[in-house]
């Protein structure tokens, strides 16, 4: 794979992660802010050109004239013009004053803005989608991590201490790879409470998916560590008295990492679908916290799925995603000196 | 046969270790079928505390779990609270759909990806393999969900295809006629599943034919003269068959996993579709009995993928004592 395709892939991941984080500045709206006069308003289009054949050097938008014969119906309102600008302040219209930033990345004055239109309770699609990415993307890196460390401490004492607490642990992990993967988590979700906030019910899944996911990696890291506990430095290290944990930080640790980042780059992208297909089901992230999982979920109702194509628009960011982490995948299993110096 | 015996039993255990599981995280669940009931005032707590009796939801873990032993022994795996039937043949009906589902899937996604995967490798870094891997890689970074969705909108804007289900409405009666209205309902999430495994199961081929023509073997075949399309399909393919059966084995897990997601989007009353349902309803023992028979499934596909190894593989045959 060509170094400039990675590094593209590293910087859309690094792009995305970085909007999700400031999404106060990113989203034009706060996730929550309902403009219930505009319920399944189109994407806004941007225009360079006015209704009168003129050109203008900044691009602008027509507000959306509702139909007042139909539900969900809008015509462009071609009297006046609003310029898009960048770097707007706007009074903040939050409900968690302190969590939206009064500088936005761009918006229209004097008038809504809906780059990619609006939901059934006129909620700004794009905020939206920024807001989400912020629970969806992290959910399934904190989770990733979970189950990477789980994977280490269940790993490293299987591999290094052998025997009855190896036999214990391997046979545990074959249970928890017996079951399809999406069968264990929803099953799972299953005992667990379905009426809870959505701030717990965030920890909720990802501590699920994290904790579910734990036997693949461990059984990877235990055949190295497995490996790197017979080599001759390693060996000669005890002889001269290192205790267990000094072994395990200074020789196999190492050894271990590269596992680990190979396994992450895996993980991150099925676990953030573990969190899209729990919040799509309805046994995720709830309303009215923005996740691309429960923002899919009005796809679920025909009407939606025919008429508004704007609403698949969470689905089309984690095209990106996916890219990204495959590329990332791919080079760190085909190439891997490419991202570790060692040889 | 002993190496058999010993897989046979390995699945038994672990069968047995996720039942003993299941319980015990059912244990912990806040709330059963029957709390919804008693918010319902038109059912006294008489009748509920009867109910609680029946099922035996009064009694300790351990005791329940023995019954539901005894129940499984007895070929009903428990009882479902929302269907008042007994769980073993409702997972049945739905399983078959299932089975219906993600046959037909592999069947086609192998059917594309052999010969896909021995051309891309015969053409190796020429146009048609870059093409082939291009096109792959592209489905590759498309989650299912999205898959679905897009190929239902699709569906809904051409009308060529229905919108989910399994059957319609006013099919007209006959033998003929359901199998044609089956396969038109079937044609959707078939796609969509074997689109989804398809790029995995075409990277093995072309992976395991590459390996396999730059072996020695290979090399004195072509030496020998044999027309390149027979060493091709019958030498080299017979040589790769080793990582792609194990592949089958292991893609049964992600099979059933994507299957779940299609069947519940595509509105296929499959296994997945129902497990979904109970857990809305809080229905503890259709949930179990879901999780036992998708781990059942994923087993058996990898004991077949095993068996179908030992008897394409001279090597596993003849096992490594000799």
């Amino acid at each position: 794979m060509k170094k400039r395709t990675i590094k593209t892939a590293l910087a859309t991941l690094v792009a995305l992660h970085a909007i999700g984080l400031f999404a106060g500045f990113f989203a034009p709206y706060a996730p929550t802010i309902e403009h219930r006069d505009y319920p399944y308003a189109p994407p806004m289009r941007i225009h360079f050109a006015d209704s009168a054949g003129r050109w203008h050097l900044r691009p602008f938008v027509y507000a959306w004239l509702p139909q007042s014969t139909n539900f969900a119906e809008y015509r462009e309102d071609t009297s006046r013009r609003y310029p898009l600008r960048f770097f707007v302040e706007k009074p903040n219209s939050g409900l968690v004053g302190t969590l939206h930033s009064h500088l936005h990345l761009f918006g229209v004055d004097g008038n809504r803005c809906f780059l990619l239109g609006t939901d059934g309770y006129g909620r700004d699609v794009l905020s939206r989608v920024i807001w989400g990415s912020r629970i969806s993307l992290f959910a399934g890196l904190i989770a990733a991590l979970l189950s990477l460390a789980g994977g280490v401490l269940v790993g490293s004492l299987a591999g290094y201490y052998g025997g009855l607490a190896d036999e214990f642990l391997m046979r545990g992990s074959d249970l928890f790879l017996a079951v399809p993967w999406l069968y264990l988590l929803l099953a799972v979700r299953a005992f667990l409470p379905l009426q809870i906030s959505p701030v717990q019910a965030f920890f909720l899944v990802v501590l699920v998916v994290g904790m579910l996911g734990w036997a693949r990696p461990a059984r990877l890291i235990r055949g190295v560590v497995l490996s790197a506990r017979e080599r001759n430095y390693v060996l000669a290290a005890r002889g001269f008295g290192a205790s267990d944990f000094y072994l395990l930080r200074k020789h196999i640790f190492p050894q271990v990492l590269g596992v680990m980042v190979t396994q992450a780059a895996l993980l991150i992208p099925q676990y953030i679908l573990a969190e899209i297909t729990l919040s799509f089901f309805g046994l995720g992230i709830g309303e009215p916290v923005a996740s691309w999982g429960n923002m899919l979920a009005s796809l679920q109702q025909y009407f939606v799925l025919t008429s508004y194509w704007w609403m698949m628009s969470p689905a089309l960011m984690l095209i990106p995603v996916a890219w990204a982490y495959s590329v990332i995948s791919r080079s760190l299993i085909e190439q891997p000196h490419a991202f570790f110096n060692r040889h | 046969m002993k190496y058999l015996l010993r897989r046979l039993l390995h699945s038994l255990a672990v069968l047995f270790g996720i039942s003993l599981l299941s319980f015990l995280f059912a244990g912990m669940a806040p709330g059963t079928y029957l709390d919804e009931m008693q918010l319902n005032p038109q059912i006294s707590p008489a009748t509920i505390a009867v109910l609680r009796a029946q099922y035996g939801m009064d009694r300790p873990l351990p005791v329940r779990y023995l019954r539901w032993l005894n129940s499984v022994a007895h070929g009903d795996w428990g009882y479902s609270f929302a269907y008042n039937l007994p769980v073993a043949p409702l997972i049945w009906r739905r399983a078959k759909n299932t089975l219906w589902l993600t046959l037909p899937a592999t069947l086609l996604a192998w059917l594309v990806a052999i010969p896909l995967g021995v051309f891309a490798a015969n053409q190796s870094g020429r146009w048609g393999d870059r093409i082939a891997e291009a096109g792959t890689s592209t489905i590759l970074v498309v989650p299912d969900l999205i898959l679905a969705l897009a190929l239902m909108i699709a569906a809904v804007h051409t009308r060529t295809f229905p919108a989910g289900g399994m059957s319609s409405v006013n099919v007209q009666k006959g033998r003929i006629a359901d199998i044609h209205d089956l396969l038109w309902h079937l044609t959707l999430p078939l796609i969509t599943l074997a689109l989804g495994i398809l790029p995995v199961f075409f990277r093995h081929v072309r992976a395991g034919m590459l390996e396999a023509l730059a072996s020695p073997s290979l090399q004195a075949a072509r030496a020998l003269g044999l027309p390149p399309s027979r060493i091709l399909f019958k030498h080299a393919l017979r040589l790769a068959a080793n990582p792609v059966l194990s592949l089958f084995g292991l893609s049964m897990a992600s099979l059933l996993s994507s299957s779940l997601l299609i069947e519940v989007v595509m509105s296929w009353p499959g296994l997945g579709a129902m497990l979904l349902e109970a857990i809305l309803a809080r229905d503890l023992y259709l949930v179990i009995g879901a999780v036992m028979f998708s781990t059942l499934l994923l087993l058996a596909g990898n004991l077949i993928a095993d068996l179908m190894l030992y008897t394409m593989d001279p090597r596993i045959r003849i096992g490594p004592s000799q």
